[in-house]
């Protein structure tokens, strides 16, 4: 049996994307920018991907501006908005627990003299709201927050974010993260008072290499990749028609029977933070029912290597992910999410997150469980001394 | 403008009558070199010298650096091919060589010409006097040095006229396949791979064997090793690698024997299976990447304790060297990179936090009788199961 549980990692393309993504590179495989037929052609995927993504999102479809994944988004966003308003400010807050992503162009700004402030969070990585509205300044231009947390599953008090940026700084641009929650949350930036947000395609069974950022109509954003002046100038490069219809497919698809698909998901993360629970010596990192994503599920195992255990359940057709790779005589950064929900100093080398998608079925949890159990036994009696 | 090579080898040409079976070792390893080099190039001995040349385009850079990975070369001397026109000619040609490889013109000089076809109207010290003169005349500020020149112009007269002077050093050592074989212990760390390619500088032909300890060590690990083995086979030729599985072994000593002594016991069965499959495969000798001291296992006594359970030699050509030293080596040769790259090797992952530095080949013994049960049968069936890549 086989069981594919690194969904947060990446899914597999679902078959209409692929079918339209071998049609546009087989077929209508013209230049958007090119005045002839071919050209044509191409640009009409590129008019019905945004439409359907603005559909999504109850957005204006000029709001949608296609990048080459997540990363790039949360790039463009941050780095384009804090160069563009530097003038009114130059204060950022963002939390602890971002991806590198977003990390690390915090960092690139500090180093170009902006200040950011990093906001801790709970044992379950729930931002400290009191700590996050103290934070707001006169000079804060910018905020980033993530919807979900890639690495626990946390979902993050948005509403909230939301009114407290409202009633302290409206002015303030507020950028969200929402790489793992797109598809899995019905998320509308208007109402939210959202001004940026991140996606990305391969997590909702679209393709690799491509993902959008919506920006709200009227956001002061500079481009930070020039060139032929495509998509209004905002973001240069030939447009990846391939991939940008796969991506509006996977959108569509995603919030096709939506409540159907998240019931499921919910179902499964219930089971299995029940059954996982009693497997002795486990601690849950993520939070049941909807306080969390119904996605992912954070466990930390004392007493075995989560490296270890990766690949024991990797022999037996299982793929997890390993919340961090550290090993006790190679320094390896331990992951700094699970530092900062103050996972204890011996689970940090143990903890392993199961991301579930809409095509993850219980028989392939309880495949699953059952594996954990046998191979518990046996990993935890080896271990360093 | 070069369109031939003239490789220079040094300790082969003395080996009396064996000498030819180690021309043909290099000109086979040079041939084999230029194999992933674009471009036709024909690798002959000629009169107790090798010859690489081409008539086609190819890098120059890229030549070099292919040859210089060759074992027993000394040194790779750019040639320039030209006509037999006549006298005047050849001096022109040897003033545009002069002027194009060394621009600046001002150096000490000797002529050295070799009259390889008798029938050329001027002998060898005419043809020295007569193109030094002409030298002279074309570059005023060169002068003529018989007896420690900075340049010495090598012209020779064959079928055509081969001109050279410059000479690339080479790597040095005995072209692969001239001593024999032997077996690696490929760690995946930056020790081993050094070891394996100063054996191999030797002379020797290289096998490898990994320890793969799934899901202790992951496939990346195994993926490493391998690539290792690739970096190694740039200078060793091919390689056979064997992967062997030996969790079921490790963790049956991690039940049956006291864990400081986990590694020693560990290293001793990796010796025995690493013997038993260089025996195998007509090794004459086991290669490993041991330092004395650097850590726990690799003491003198550890040594002596590792070293006791075989009776092949087992070479460890970096036995005095520091780490850095090592390292230096590495990244010669190009394996620091990937040696770096922290996936778990199956000797560290069961190491304990005080491990004996001083084991004691008795107590060892002794506790390895524990094992007596199963691990003949365990051994067996590593080695039955073995993988073997073939890897260059």
């Amino acid at each position: 049996m086989q069981a594919y549980l690194d969904n947060s990692a990446t899914t597999r393309c679902s078959e209409g994307v692929r079918d339209i993504v071998v049609k546009v590179m087989m077929e209508d495989f013209g230049n958007p920018s090119s005045r002839h037929d071919k050209g044509m052609e191409a640009e009409k995927y590129l008019r019905e991907a945004r439409m359907d993504i603005a559909a999504t999102l109850k957005a204006d479809e000029k709001e949608i501006y296609f990048t080459s994944g997540g990363t790039e988004s949360d790039n463009w966003a941050l780095i384009g908005t804090a160069m563009a308003n530097k003038r009114a400010g130059k204060h950022i807050i963002t939390t602890a627990i971002e991806h590198a992503a977003v990390i690390q162009p915090m960092i690139y700004l500090q180093e170009q003299g902006f200040e950011v402030s990093y906001i801790p969070v709970d044992r379950y990585g729930r931002i400290d709201l009191q700590k996050f509205s103290d934070a707001i300044r006169e000079d804060t231009i910018l905020v980033s927050t993530m919807y979900v947390n890639n690495e626990i599953g946390t979902l993050e008090p948005i509403e909230e974010i939301g009114k407290i940026i409202k009633e302290k700084n409206p002015k303030a641009l507020w950028h969200v993260d929402a790489i793992q929650a797109y598809g899995k949350y019905r998320i509308y930036p208007k109402k939210l008072g959202i001004d940026m947000l991140s996606v990305s395609g391969h997590k909702l069974h679209g393709p690799k290499g491509v993902g959008f950022l919506y920006v709200r109509n009227g956001v002061k954003i500079h481009p930070l990749i020039l060139g032929g002046g495509q998509q209004k100038g905002m973001r240069s490069g030939t447009d990846n028609v391939p991939g940008i219809a796969g991506l509006g497919c996977a959108a569509k698809e995603a919030y096709t029977d939506f409540d159907k698909k998240v019931t499921h998901l919910c179902e499964l993360k219930q089971f299995f933070m029940e059954e996982v629970q009693k497997i002795p010596d486990t601690v849950l990192n993520s939070l049941p029912g909807d306080q969390g994503a119904p996605h992912i599920v954070s466990v930390s195992f004392a007493g075995v290597r989560s490296e270890v255990l990766l690949h024991a359940l990797e022999e037996r057709g299982i793929q997890v992910s390993s919340g961090s790779a550290c090993s006790s005589n190679k320094k390896l950064p331990v992951s700094p999410v699970l530092k900062e929900i103050g996972l204890k100093k011996d689970l940090l080398d143990s903890t392993v997150r199961f991301s579930f998608c809409e095509n993850t079925t219980k028989e392939e949890l309880e495949y699953c469980l059952q594996q954990l159990k046998e191979l518990l036994m046996v990993l935890r009696r080896y271990s360093r001394h | 403008m070069f369109h031939a090579f003239l490789i220079k080898y040094g300790e082969i040409g003395i080996k009396g009558k064996n000498r030819y079976l180690f021309e043909d070792a290099l000109v086979k390893q040079i041939r084999h070199a230029l194999k992933k080099v674009e471009g036709e190039f024909n690798v002959r001995k000629e009169q107790g010298r090798i010859f690489v040349e081409s008539e086609g385009l190819f890098d120059f850079e890229e030549v070099v650096e292919a040859l210089q990975r060759v074992f027993g070369i000394v040194g790779i001397c750019p040639v320039l091919k030209v006509n037999d026109e006549g006298f005047d000619q050849l001096s022109q040609e040897v003033i545009d060589y002069m002027a194009r490889v060394y621009p600046d013109g001002e150096h000490t000089f000797k002529v050295n010409a070799r009259r390889a076809r008798k029938n050329y109207p001027k002998n060898s010290m005419e043809l020295n006097a007569d193109l030094g003169e002409r030298i002279l005349e074309a570059f005023p500020n060169m002068s003529v040095d018989v007896h420690h020149p900075e340049i010495t112009l090598n012209v020779e007269i064959r079928e055509k006229i081969y001109i050279y002077s410059k000479i690339i050093p080479g790597p040095g050592g005995m072209p692969v396949g001239t001593n024999g074989k032997a077996m690696l212990l490929l760690s995946g760390g930056i020790d081993s791979p050094v070891a394996g390619y100063m054996i191999a500088k030797r002379g020797v032909k290289i096998d490898a064997v990994y320890f793969h300890a799934p899901p202790y060590t992951s496939e990346r690990a195994k993926q490493k090793v391998v690539d290792l083995a690739r970096l190694v086979s740039k200078y060793s030729g091919p390689i056979v690698l064997h992967v062997v599985n030996f969790t079921d072994i490790q963790l049956y000593i991690y039940d049956k024997c006291p864990h400081d002594e986990l590694t020693i016991i560990m290293r001793r069965y990796m010796m025995r299976i690493a013997e038993h499959i260089a025996k195998e495969t007509g090794c004459l000798g086991l290669i490993t990447g041991e330092s004395i001291g650097q850590v726990a296992s690799q003491t003198m006594q550890s040594l002596v304790a590792t070293n006791e359970v075989c009776t092949l030699p087992v070479f460890r050509p970096v036995i005095g060297f520091d780490k850095q030293e090592i390292v230096d080596v590495s990244l010669k040769i190009d394996t620091y990179e990937t040696s770096i790259q922290p996936y778990e090797d199956c000797c560290t992952i069961f190491v304990a936090k005080h491990p004996v530095t001083k084991p004691n080949i008795k107590v060892i013994k002794r506790s390895e009788e524990k094992l007596q049960e199963e691990i003949d049968e365990m051994v067996k069936k590593a080695i039955d199961t073995a993988e073997t890549l073939w890897v260059e």
